[in-house]
């Protein structure tokens, strides 16, 4: 435990760097999958083809891929650049199946009732699609927040910055108390960003808890009549 | 030759899978695959058998929803570190690592492929006779396969990523090359340890969605696969992966 309060300032820091380096990805990648969800969504073919390489993506471990990125674009092997853009590619291997599985989950009815009232493709997508869309893009995001924050820590084995050098510096040392407490950080990390999503998605659709409520009522009176 | 052709070069080049070789690739291969099936086989025969009962029973699912969503965020390589301080060099810290992260992919799948059957389904089971042993052995468990498979494909993923990183703490395994190559300052070798763990991830990807489809029963690929009039009420059988992993 001593190792923990005389090293207060440093932690601060790798945990710091630890959200420059995770934050970014999560971004990027909810961003950028918004027009390639809807194209997987769009066509039949493009949703084959899309859906396979996100798959394939998601396969490939991440220490390869830290390794392999630099080597691809010219980057050094421990330019933190590396990890925002292959951490990204793994929230996009996710995100861009929960978008398309998010924008096919809204009601052929509503889409259709849209255009009739003279809603252009556009207006249609962003102010009735991807809002209905919402709840299962948070979902989605949700997941992609806890992996990339603890993803974030290997970059640690190659010297890159963030709670991952805790680990490194810790096994080399055996200072068992600092790999506890750097899992520790990264599991609140994770917990935390992922408490203040869901709070964003309720003030952000104030619909889908009432829509809850009322579909969880709507349930019991069939139960009853049945 | 560019440093990409010469990893290539490196990997096809048979000298370097001889046994004679300082570092023979397919040692490493061996290694690597030996700790993902033994990490694999023990996480089936402990969450498997766990999961069923949660299925079957649906007592304890919100414990196990618990510990699976809390062992997504768990830091890989500070389970690793950790266990391989406490339990020093050897196979056991990188397994019971290996295990412990894969346990909450298994016991997802194994409850929700018994939990995404229809309940009339069960219900008709039970109303023609049949035990509670005959229920799951005959009705749940063929309906949940694709599910479970789902779940040990994600826990087979993690695994071979995981035990890349077992080389750091001096286990073995591809991650060899990646970090002899880093200490060295070796860009090949340690492209040649990223690129067989890329296509090794990969080739496992493919075994297993191709045995995904397999294993989906005779009666639900029928019904998914006829004229699309009538259909049974649980036309689709549920594959894909039980829930979204993120720890690799």
């Amino acid at each position: 435990m001593n190792w923990i309060f005389e090293n207060l300032g440093p932690i601060g820091d790798a945990t710091l760097t630890h959200l420059e380096l995770s934050v970014p990805p999560i971004i990027l990648s909810f961003v950028l999958s918004v027009p390639i969800g809807w194209l997987a969504n769009r066509f039949r073919a493009s949703r084959a083809i899309l859906l396979t390489i996100a798959g394939l993506l998601y396969a490939v471990p991440s220490l390869p891929l830290l390794i392999l990125i630099p080597s691809i674009i010219g980057t050094g092997l421990r330019d933190s650049i590396n990890v925002i853009i292959a951490l990204t590619l793994y929230g996009m291997a996710l995100m861009v199946r929960s978008t398309a599985d998010a924008l096919d989950a809204v009601d052929v009815d509503v889409k259709q009732s849209a255009t009739a009232v003279g809603f252009s493709a556009w207006d249609r997508f962003w102010q009735v699609e991807f809002p209905l869309a919402g709840p299962i893009l948070l979902a989605g995001l949700r997941v992609v927040v806890v992996s990339t924050v603890s993803l974030v820590t290997i970059g640690g084995v190659l010297g890159i910055g963030g709670l991952g050098l805790l680990f490194t510096d810790a096994f080399q040392r055996q200072i068992y108390s600092e790999i506890i407490a750097g899992i520790v950080i990264v599991v609140a990390i994770a917990l935390v960003l992922d408490f203040l999503l869901v709070l964003l998605g309720r003030a952000l659709m104030p619909w889908s808890r009432a829509d809850r409520a009322l579909s969880a009522r709507a349930r019991r009176r069939v139960v009853v009549a049945s | 030759m560019n440093p990409i052709a010469q990893t290539f070069g490196y990997i096809l080049s048979p000298a370097n899978w001889s046994s004679t070789a300082s570092n023979p690739i397919g040692a490493r291969l061996g290694e690597h695959l030996w700790y993902t099936l033994i990490a694999l086989v023990i996480t089936a025969v402990i969450a498997i058998p766990i999961g069923f009962a949660i299925g079957h029973t649906g007592r304890g699912r919100q414990v196990a929803v618990l510990v699976s969503g809390g062992a997504r965020a768990l830091p890989t390589l500070g389970v690793l570190t950790l266990f391989a301080l406490l339990l020093g060099v050897g196979l056991e810290a990188p397994i019971l690592s290996f295990v412990i992260l894969a346990i909450p992919s298994v016991l997802a799948g194994a409850y929700s492929g018994f939990e995404a059957i229809d309940r009339r389904t069960i219900d008709a089971a039970r109303a023609v006779g049949m035990t509670e042993w005959q229920i799951v052995t005959q009705v749940e468990i063929p309906l949940g396969l694709p599910l479970l498979i789902g779940g040990l494909r994600a826990a087979a993923l993690q695994i071979v990523a995981t035990a890349t990183l077992a080389a750091y703490v001096g286990s073995g395994g591809l991650g060899t090359f990646i970090f002899l190559g880093l200490g060295a300052n070796d860009f090949v070798q340690t492209a040649v340890g990223a690129v067989l763990v890329v296509a090794l991830a990969i080739l496992l990807e493919i075994v297993f969605s191709i045995l995904q489809r397999l294993v989906v029963p005779a009666g639900v690929r029928a019904g998914r696969t006829s004229f699309g009039l009538v259909r049974a009420p649980r036309s689709r059988s549920a594959a894909g992966s039980p829930l979204q992993e993120g720890n690799n």
